[in-house]
C-alpha cells in the first residue's frame, strides 16, 4: 500500500468544495515539498515562490533549525529549574517560519503563546522570549518594537484584537495586514467566531492563521471540529485554504497569497495549517497519558525539517560546510538565550504596583505607600537588632 | 449655559470629543442611523460618517475585542453597551484584556477605551435591562469606573473619560436620561475632575453617599429630612474606582455618621467597600456603624416589584434614622431608637 503522506483532519464523507484559492480538492492540504523531500509542482502556488532559490531555501531551513534549537534550549532551561514553564513548538517550525517569513515589517502579529518562531521572525530579542516563563514580567517585549503583540493566554481572544487592528488599518488607508495565530482548540471559542464575523463584515485586512496541531492539551481536534477546520471560514464569507503545515514552502506561499489579497482590499483569509504538536502542551503536560506513541512516529516521518534537508541534499545544497555553519549558528543562539535567561535582572518588590494605570490612582497609591512602609519596617527592625 | 437633558448632554460631549480628536471613534449596536436605543449617538454618524460611528455586529465580546485592536492601532474607541445586562459576554475582554494590557505590556500599550453602559432600573423593563453591574468592574484593577448623575457631569465627564489614557467604564443612569439641567460647555478645572466626589448638598448630622441614579433621590431625602431639623450632607461619588475617600472622610469627620445607598445588590458591593474604608479611616469619630441602603441580593426583579428593590426616599430616611438612633424599622431588633 502506497504511503499516504497527506496530513488529514477528521473524516467527514462530505464532498463540499471550498470557495477561495484554487487547490487540489477541498480538504487536501496545499503541499509543495512532500514528506520525502520531493518538490511537488503546483499550478497555482508555484508562482508565489519563484524568488525562493537555493539560498532562500537554505535560509528557511536554517531558521527552522535555529527555532528548534531555541525550543530545545528553553525546554532544558525549564527542566533545570530556570523557567517555570515553557510551551514547546516542536513540530510546528514550518508553519511558523513559512508564515512568519512572508510578513512585512509593518504588518502586525497577534499570537497565542506557542508562536516563538514567529517572534523570532519578527526579530525578537532572545531574552525577551523567556521573561514571562521565568516569571520576571507579564510580557516580554514592547509590542510596537517588533509589531507583534505579546503572547495571549486567553484562548482565541487575540483574534478579535487582530481584527480590530485591521479595522484600524482600513481607517488609516494603509496596506499593512494583521495576522493572528491560534490553534485548533481556539476555533471552538466564541471570540474566534466573532472575529470572523467582524472581519468579514468590515472586510478587514486580517489573516486567521490556524495551526491545527491536532491536540488542544489532551483533546483531539475531532472534539473541536467535525469537519476540516478550514471549511468553517467560507460560512462566514471568508476564503480559506488548507495547507500542509509541515511544509515551509507551502506555508510561505499560502500566506503570501493571503497577504496580497488583504493588501489589495480583498479582505480576510483563513489558513488552516495542518501540523502536529510533537511535544507536550507545555512542560507541565504529559502526552503519554492521552495519545498513542504510534501517532508521534507517523508525524515524525512528516518532520518539517527533515524533508527540507532531503530536498536541499537532492539539490546538492547540504554540504558539510553548510550544515556545520547552521549548527554553529543555532548553538550560538542557544548559548545567547541561556545567558540572557540566567542574567535576567530580578524585578524590584515595588514593581508590583507599576503600570496598572497610566496616571496616579488614589487607591493604588495608598496601598503602595503602606506597603513601602511595611517593607521599610523590616529594615528598621534589622537596624535596631544590630545595635 | 445651555439647558439640556441628561441624554443630550452626553451626545454633546461625544460630539465635542469627536471634533477635538480624529482618533475618537464610536462602536456599538444600533448606534448609527438609529442613534442607539436611547438615541445618545443621534446624528453623529450622519455628521462624522460611518467610519467614525460604526454599527457593530451583535456580539459584545466582538465589539470590545475589536475595540482593543483599534486601541492598539492608536484609536480611542468609545463603545456603547446597549443595556447593562448585555455586558457579560464582553466581560472577559474587559477584565482580561482592556484592564490588563497596560500592566501586561509594562506601559507600552495604552487602552484609552471608554465603555458607556446605560445602567440601573426604574423604567419598567423586562429582565437584563435594569442591572447595576458596576461592582464587578470596580473590583477589577486597571479600570477606572465613573457614574454620572446630572447633565453637566454627563457632558464634562464623557470628555474626560475619552481623554483618559486608561480605560474608563462610564455608567449612565438610564432613568435620568430625560432630566434637564444647565450645562456650561466651557467648564474645566479641578472641581470638574471626574476623579473627585462632589458634595451636592451640605449638612452636619449625617453623610449620605451615593452616585448615578440615586443622587436626585438622596437630595430629595436631604430636603425631606430638613423638615425634621436633620441636616444631611449628600455626596455624589462620580468616580466609583477609585473612590475619592478624602472627600467622604472630611464629611464623616464632620457628621460622625455614614449612610450609603445604591441600586446594586448589597453583599460584596460598593457600599461594603465604602463602609469598610471609612471605618478604617474614621473609626475614632463614628457615632454609629455605617448603614447601607441598597438593592437586595436578588436577580433584578420583574417590574411590578422593582420599586421594592430600589432604594427610595423613605428607605434612605429609615437608614438615616438608624445612624441617628431615632425610631426606625429595625428598632425592635436593635433596641436603638425604640420608644422607652
Amino acid at each position: 500500500m502506497a504511503q499516504d503522506d497527506t496530513p488529514r483532519g477528521p473524516e467527514t464523507g462530505s464532498g463540499a468544495i471550498l470557495p477561495g484559492p484554487p487547490h487540489d480538492g477541498a480538504d487536501d492540504p496545499v503541499q509543495l515539498i512532500d514528506q520525502h523531500g520531493v518538490r511537488r509542482p503546483h499550478g497555482h502556488y508555484d508562482e508565489l515562490i519563484t524568488d525562493v532559490d537555493g539560498a532562500a531555501l537554505r535560509k528557511l531551513y536554517e531558521d527552522m533549525v535555529v527555532v528548534r534549537r531555541i525550543d530545545a534550549e528553553a525546554t532544558a532551561l525549564q527542566r533545570q529549574g530556570e523557567l517555570a514553564l515553557w510551551p514547546p513548538l516542536l513540530g510546528q517550525e514550518a508553519a511558523q517560519i513559512g508564515s512568519g517569513r512572508a510578513l512585512r515589517e509593518d504588518d502586525f502579529v497577534f499570537s497565542s503563546y506557542r508562536e516563538n518562531a514567529v517572534a523570532y521572525c519578527r526579530g525578537v530579542d532572545l531574552t525577551d522570549l523567556l521573561r514571562v516563563w521565568r516569571g520576571n514580567a507579564s510580557s516580554g517585549w514592547d509590542p510596537y518594537s517588533i509589531n507583534m503583540a505579546t503572547p495571549q493566554v486567553i484562548i482565541g481572544a487575540q483574534t478579535l484584537h487582530a481584527t480590530g487592528y485591521a479595522m484600524g488599518i482600513l481607517q488609516d488607508g494603509a496596506d499593512s495586514v494583521a495576522v493572528t495565530y491560534f490553534g485548533d482548540g481556539a476555533t471552538s471559542q466564541g471570540d474566534v467566531n466573532e472575529a470572523m464575523v467582524f472581519a468579514a463584515s468590515y472586510q478587514a485586512p486580517v489573516i486567521f492563521f490556524c495551526q491545527n496541531n491536532q491536540w488542544a492539551i489532551s483533546e483531539p481536534v475531532g472534539l473541536q471540529a467535525h469537519v476540516p477546520i478550514a471549511r468553517r471560514a467560507p460560512g462566514f464569507g471568508i476564503p480559506s485554504v488548507r495547507v500542509d503545515g509541515n511544509d515551509v514552502l507551502a506555508c510561505l506561499a499560502v500566506t503570501r497569497e493571503a497577504l496580497a489579497r488583504a493588501r489589495s482590499g480583498g479582505g480576510p483569509t483563513f489558513i488552516e495549517a495542518v501540523t502536529y504538536r510533537m511535544g507536550p502542551h507545555t512542560t507541565a503536560d504529559d502526552p503519554k497519558r492521552y495519545r498513542d506513541a504510534n501517532e508521534l512516529e507517523d508525524w515524525t516521518a512528516r518532520d518539517p525539517l527533515a524533508r527540507v534537508a532531503t530536498l536541499l541534499d537532492s539539490l546538492g545544497l547540504l554540504d558539510a560546510d553548510y550544515t556545520d555553519s547552521v549548527k554553529a549558528t543555532a548553538d550560538a543562539i542557544a548559548a545567547e538565550l541561556r545567558q540572557g535567561c540566567l542574567s535576567m535582572p530580578e524585578p524590584e518588590p515595588l514593581d508590583v504596583f507599576k503600570h496598572v494605570y497610566s496616571a496616579p490612582n488614589s487607591w493604588l497609591d495608598r496601598q503602595q505607600d503602606h506597603y513601602e512602609r511595611y517593607l521599610a519596617s523590616f529594615a528598621e527592625a534589622s537596624q535596631e537588632g544590630s545595635r | 449655559m445651555t439647558t439640556m437633558t441628561f441624554g443630550r448632554a452626553i451626545t454633546a460631549g461625544l460630539r465635542r470629543a469627536m471634533e477635538d480628536d480624529p482618533k475618537v471613534i464610536l462602536m456599538g449596536e444600533d448606534i448609527g442611523k438609529l442613534g442607539g436605543v436611547f438615541r445618545i449617538t443621534d446624528g453623529l454618524q450622519k455628521d462624522f460618517g460611518p467610519h467614525r460611528v460604526l454599527d457593530s455586529p451583535l456580539a459584545e465580546s466582538g465589539i470590545l475585542g475589536t475595540a482593543v485592536g483599534m486601541a492598539y492601532r492608536g484609536y480611542r474607541p468609545v463603545v456603547e453597551i446597549q443595556f447593562d445586562g448585555f455586558i457579560y459576554p464582553a466581560f472577559d475582554q474587559i477584565v482580561s484584556q482592556v484592564a490588563k494590557l497596560h500592566y501586561r505590556t509594562q506601559g507600552a500599550v495604552r487602552m484609552p477605551l471608554t465603555i458607556r453602559v446605560p445602567f440601573g432600573g426604574g423604567i419598567g423593563s423586562p429582565e437584563h435591562h435594569s442591572e447595576s453591574p458596576e461592582a464587578y468592574f470596580t473590583h477589577t484593577s486597571g479600570l477606572r469606573v465613573v457614574s454620572v448623575s446630572n447633565p453637566q457631569d454627563a457632558y464634562t465627564m464623557i470628555q474626560q473619560a475619552i481623554a483618559s489614557d486608561d480605560p474608563v467604564m462610564y455608567f449612565e443612569p438610564k432613568r435620568r436620561y430625560h432630566v434637564k439641567g444647565e450645562v456650561d460647555e466651557g467648564m474645566t478645572g479641578p472641581s470638574s475632575d471626574m476623579g473627585r466626589a462632589q458634595v451636592v448638598s451640605e449638612g452636619t448630622d449625617v453623610t449620605l453617599v451615593t452616585y448615578g441614579p440615586l443622587v436626585p433621590t438622596a437630595r430629595d431625602a436631604a430636603v425631606a429630612a430638613s423638615d425634621e431639623d436633620i441636616s444631611i450632607e449628600v455626596i455624589d461619588l462620580r468616580s466609583l474606582a477609585p473612590i475619592d475617600f478624602a472627600t467622604i472622610e472630611a464629611s464623616v469627620r464632620k457628621t460622625g455618621r455614614l449612610v450609603i445607598t445604591h441600586e446594586a445588590a448589597q453583599s460584596g458591593g460598593l457600599g461594603a467597600e465604602i463602609a469598610a474604608s471609612i471605618t478604617e479611616r474614621c473609626f475614632d469619630v463614628l457615632e454609629h456603624a455605617p448603614v447601607r441602603i441598597t438593592g437586595f441580593d436578588v436577580p433584578y426583579p420583574y417590574s411590578k416589584l422593582e420599586f421594592h428593590h430600589l432604594p427610595d426616599l423613605d428607605r434612605i430616611l429609615d437608614g438615616v434614622d438608624r445612624v441617628l438612633r431615632r425610631p426606625n424599622s429595625l428598632s425592635a431588633l436593635t433596641g436603638e431608637g425604640a420608644a422607652r
